[in-house]
């Protein structure tokens, strides 16, 4: 034990010795470096991201455990506010500051699930399932209910049984492409968030 | 916004009203307490409660829910008949002098044209006066006793601050000194910004509330200058980019609109948008409408549209009548829809009348919901106890309840209040087998090719045709789909001035929407989005903070839209003349030779001053107007109307005329108006609202935030309190005519009674972040108790104004 770094012998002390009682005993490190312990950021990998609630758009930096290394899968456990964000600079409110928790809430959906008329309670279905069926339900109600010619020849192209609303939380990319497809169905009854 | 948050920062008064930013945007309402640090700024808060922003204000006056615009246009007549106006501004760059038809009337609350059986108005006589030139006709002396700025005054004088104090039960002293702080402003070297939120927009009179205030700030030349503007706080993270993406009933990206039935010409549907000047020498920005368009139905529907078939102009649903959610809620409610899909959106708890939405979705076929949560919506048809009283076997409707990703989970980006769009990145994987939302639209989009290319259909070529040309079809990514929107030249784009010169190659990304075209040569699927991804690559991911000027712009942090301006109108933060009217805090300003400065003019880059060329460049008129003509439903300048549940049977602007008690020009059906209840049965005003521990329906899914406010509340004043004989901590009921939650009761000294006609009247605060989902303690929706009325203009639900009793339980 010629040589401790601080560490190593704050490690040694343990939690019922007093590094007094160690020193006492001649076991003084040679070089006592001040070092803190391991911050466990500096081992994470950190993202940029802006947080999902109001429309201030407050940067966050998430701290996620995993190297990137193709079998290891990301895990988010800390965020906090990007001190370079030039509308936050690095500070969060009572939402955006508990946003691991939002990422890793019970009430997280897992599992396309599906609920049968009449029936009290979920049960699990596959994506291709729940797709297959989804399609050929708009494609029944649109080829049953599309009105092309109003009663007085006028070209109107609309379909207005079904309708849609869109997520305002949802990214421009997610929000122009639900857009592209929902009017090129024809759809009327197409609203946002932004209406309330 | 018209500005942005950090420009909050050069405000020299800031109004809160509608809106309470300490707790709703808590890290934007940062730049109010900086303002007033190093700026010397004022702070006024106009609330019903005593918020957390109110508590740092150094102005706090109450106001009765729904009276917002009794309490502007008092201010707005205190400013006229105090001369306290900023006269250079308002000559210049607003209708003050534009003469107004001679038909145009205005008779105790009620403007020409008006179909009561109807209850719509034919808006012909709200117009200006044209000459023989064909342009509007003006009067420089403001003498003509039909210029805007004498009916201006006209209609004003009528908002005293005795009426005002009668109407809002702000107490007169209060309402003068904000007057006083506001007309402080009328210099050109102070400016004031406004901020609000859903505390104006969820009225029946939401919309003109907003327009009172920027009436307010046009007078005193606070529009386009730094710390000054109209900056609504939206409420949720991408509801400005939803909303610019067209992602509404009625619209196309980039506020371009659908047509109407009627409109079966498409060269007749593009000149009723692409206006004409209405004035000499003015820009009116929208005469590119063409090129917009074209440039949409290229990115739509690519090679499929064409000259020959209008660039797909049948591809595109006409509209017969609005189909806003309200319509479609009522249509479902009559057995007349048979799907509905939600994505990320919760309207069981944010719709209003829970008992209807109930009943409306218990009548479809099916529902898709997608959501990183349980929501309610999803849940609509399982019995949870008393907070949703439902019987399954009762209910015929097949729901898909499926997982999506969340912010963490995905790339992309969101467009911030201040029309930032900032790129975001991926940080983990989603749990479980959840989708991004790209994913499953396309998934179901790729199915649905396929089955109308096989089996065909009703009218298969817009699905079919629909362009599709991403990599991976079932799932293309944010980059591919932030190119397509942001645009790219499909053939050389040449120089209009010098046909010989190529200024953007085929396959480019465009610069910006300058160098649209509307021959098919270009496409951009958002053209106000246009030069977000240019050749420079993705300028929505920059993160250069700097700030040379110092006021706050950071023009190279994210990119905004239009074309990276920061501030909208900047043009008018000068004189005439170019030079800045604070120099400051110069935004932009006319060199002799171009314009320039710390932002991207809103102008016409090269356009000499003297021209006469007006700041507001997307209005024929090239001015600013308080005279909104046929823009708005119910009339060209705001008036005050009760809200549909009102404690009075009468409107105190206009006591004798039975129509004008409620907006006379706004939509109501008619199960939803025999569910209005009255004030002998629901005596107290009920305003719904936020609390800095949540957010909407999303929190109380959240450990912390459903450990820090569990259980739900409501807030009832002192007075109030003991007339009940409740006390703080007590459970109490809370009843509309629609139904009734409970709640415990926290008894405050925040609300008050107000004074109203003399009477006095108690206001019920309900915080809407309860439901039966979720880690929180499950309570009632709070939307069981709101009526379904909406604005006249944009029909936003009447959540801040409605009528409640409350009896201890």
């Amino acid at each position: 034990m010629a040589e401790l770094t601080r560490r190593e012998f704050l490690k040694i002390s343990g939690a019922t010795l007093a590094a007094s009682s160690l020193v006492v005993l001649g076991f003084t490190p040679q070089q006592a470096l001040a070092e803190v312990r391991e911050f466990k950021l500096a081992r994470a990998t950190e993202t940029r991201n802006t947080c999902p609630y109001c429309s201030v758009a407050c940067g966050v930096l998430m701290y996620s455990l995993g190297d990137k290394a193709k079998n290891a899968k990301p895990s988010i456990f800390h965020i906090e506010g990007d001190p370079d964000h030039p509308v936050n600079r690095g500070t969060l409110c009572p939402k955006g500051a508990s946003l691991v928790d939002f990422i890793h809430s019970q009430s997280r959906l897992r599992h396309p699930e599906y609920r049968a008329p009449r029936a009290k309670e979920w049960q699990r279905i596959s994506w291709d399932e729940a797709f297959d069926k989804i399609a050929r339900l708009l494609k029944q109600d649109r080829d049953a209910n599309f009105i092309a010619k109003t009663s007085d020849g006028l070209t109107v192209n609309r379909w207005l049984t079904t309708g849609m609303l869109a997520a305002s939380a949802s990214s421009n990319e997610t929000a122009y492409l639900t857009h592209k497809v929902m009017r090129g169905l024809g759809m009327l009854a197409f609203d946002n968030q932004a209406r309330v | 916004m018209t500005n942005h948050w950090v420009d909050i920062k050069n405000a020299d008064i800031v109004l809160i009203m509608g809106g309470n930013a300490a707790e709703a945007h808590p890290c934007g309402f940062k730049w109010v307490i900086e303002a007033k640090a190093h700026n010397k700024a004022k702070l006024i808060v106009v609330d019903p409660r005593f918020t957390r922003s109110a508590s740092v204000a150094d102005l706090y006056v109450p106001i009765r829910p729904g009276t917002d615009i009794a309490f502007l246009g008092g201010v707005i007549n205190y400013l006229l008949s105090n001369d306290a106006i900023q006269h250079e501004y308002v000559a210049n760059y607003t209708d003050f002098t534009f003469v107004v038809r001679e038909d145009f009337a205005f008779n105790d609350g009620l403007y020409s044209g008006y179909d009561a059986t109807k209850g719509k108005y034919d808006r012909t006589s709200w117009d200006y006066e044209r000459g023989k030139d064909g342009f509007v006709v003006t009067d420089p002396s403001l003498k003509h006793p039909r210029c805007v700025y004498n009916l201006l005054k006209q209609h004003y004088a009528r908002y005293t601050p005795e009426l005002v104090e009668r109407a809002c039960g702000s107490p007169k002293d209060k309402f003068l000194e904000v007057c006083k702080l506001m007309a402080s402003t009328a210099t050109p070297t102070r400016a004031a910004t406004i901020m609000y939120a859903l505390g104006w927009t969820q009225h029946s009179i939401g919309s003109q509330m907003i327009r009172t205030g920027a009436m307010l700030q046009l007078l005193l030349g606070n529009i386009g200058v730094a710390g000054g503007g109209m900056n609504a706080l939206r409420g949720h993270s991408n509801i400005q980019g939803l909303t610019d993406l067209g992602l509404m009933s009625n619209l196309l990206p980039g506020y371009l609109t659908l047509p109407n039935q009627a409109e079966q010409d498409y060269s007749a549907y593009i000149a009723a948008r692409a206006q004409k000047p209405l004035r000499p020498n003015q820009m009116s920005y929208w005469q590119n409408y063409n090129k917009f368009y074209v440039s949409l139905m290229k990115a739509w529907w690519g090679a499929a549209a064409t000259a020959e078939n209008s660039w797909g102009y049948d591809f595109l649903p006409k509209l017969d009548k609005p189909y806003d959610m309200l319509q479609a809620y009522e249509l479902m409610n009559d057995g007349k829809m048979n799907g509905y899909i939600c994505q990320g959106f919760n309207p069981l708890a944010s719709a209003p009348n829970k008992a209807k939405m109930t009943a409306a979705f218990s009548k479809l076929k099916f529902m898709v919901s997608m959501d990183p949560l349980a929501t309610e919506t999803a849940e609509f048809w399982k019995n949870h106890g008393e907070f949703n009283d439902v019987d399954p076997e009762k209910i015929e409707t097949e729901v898909f309840r499926l997982p999506t990703t969340c912010f963490a989970e995905e790339d992309g980006t969101l467009v911030n209040s201040g029309r930032w769009l900032q790129w975001h990145w991926k940080g983990a994987e989603p749990p479980g087998d959840a989708k991004s939302d790209i994913a499953i639209i396309a998934e179901i989009y790729t199915r649905l090719k396929r089955l109308y290319s096989e089996e065909g259909g009703a009218y298969p070529d817009p699905v079919v045709k629909l362009s599709w040309a991403y990599v991976h079809p079932t799932s293309p990514t944010p980059e591919e789909v932030a190119r397509e929107y942001s645009g790219k030249a499909l053939a050389d784009v040449l120089d209009p001035k010098d046909p010989t010169k190529v200024i953007r190659k085929a396959g480019e990304q465009l610069a910006g929407f300058a160098e649209l075209r509307d021959d098919g040569s270009t496409l951009s699927g958002c053209w106000i989005f246009c030069g977000a991804w240019s050749e420079a690559g993705n300028l929505m991911a920059r993160r250069d903070n700097s700030d040379p000027t110092g006021i706050g712009q950071t023009r190279n942090w994210a990119w905004s839209w239009p074309a990276n301006r920061r501030v909208l109108y900047n043009r008018a933060s000068c004189d005439p003349a170019g030079k800045p009217w604070n120099p400051a805090r110069s935004l932009v300003s006319w060199n002799g030779k171009a314009w320039g400065g710390a932002d991207t003019p809103d102008f016409k880059a090269d356009e000499d001053p003297a021209q006469g060329m007006g700041p507001f460049i997307m209005n024929p008129e090239g001015v600013a107007r308080f005279f909104a003509r046929a823009a708005m439903a119910e009339g060209p300048f705001p008036e005050h109307y009760e809200p549909f549940e009102s404690p009075l049977d009468h409107n105190p602007l206009n006591p004798k005329e039975p129509r004008a008690v409620q907006n006379p020009a706004a939509r109501i059906f008619k199960k939803d108006r025999e569910a209005l209840g009255k004030a002998d049965a629901f005596p107290c005003v009920a305003t719904t609202y936020r609390l800095t521990e949540h957010f909407h329906f999303w929190t109380k899914h959240v450990r912390l935030n459903a450990i820090t406010q569990p259980e739900q509340f409501v807030e009832i004043g002192e007075v109030h309190a003991k007339e009940l004989g409740v006390r703080a901590g007590d459970r109490v009921k809370v009843s509309s005519n629609r139904g009734f939650i409970r709640a415990v009761a926290v008894v405050t000294k925040r609300i008050k009674p107000l004074s109203i006609e003399g009477k006095p009247v108690h206001t019920v605060g309900i915080p809407i972040h309860w439901g039966f989902t979720g880690a929180a303690k499950p309570g009632f929706l709070a939307n069981t108790l709101t009526p379904v009325v909406g604005d006249g203009n944009t029909q936003t639900p009447e959540f801040k104004a409605f009528l409640v009793k409350v009896e201890r339980v």
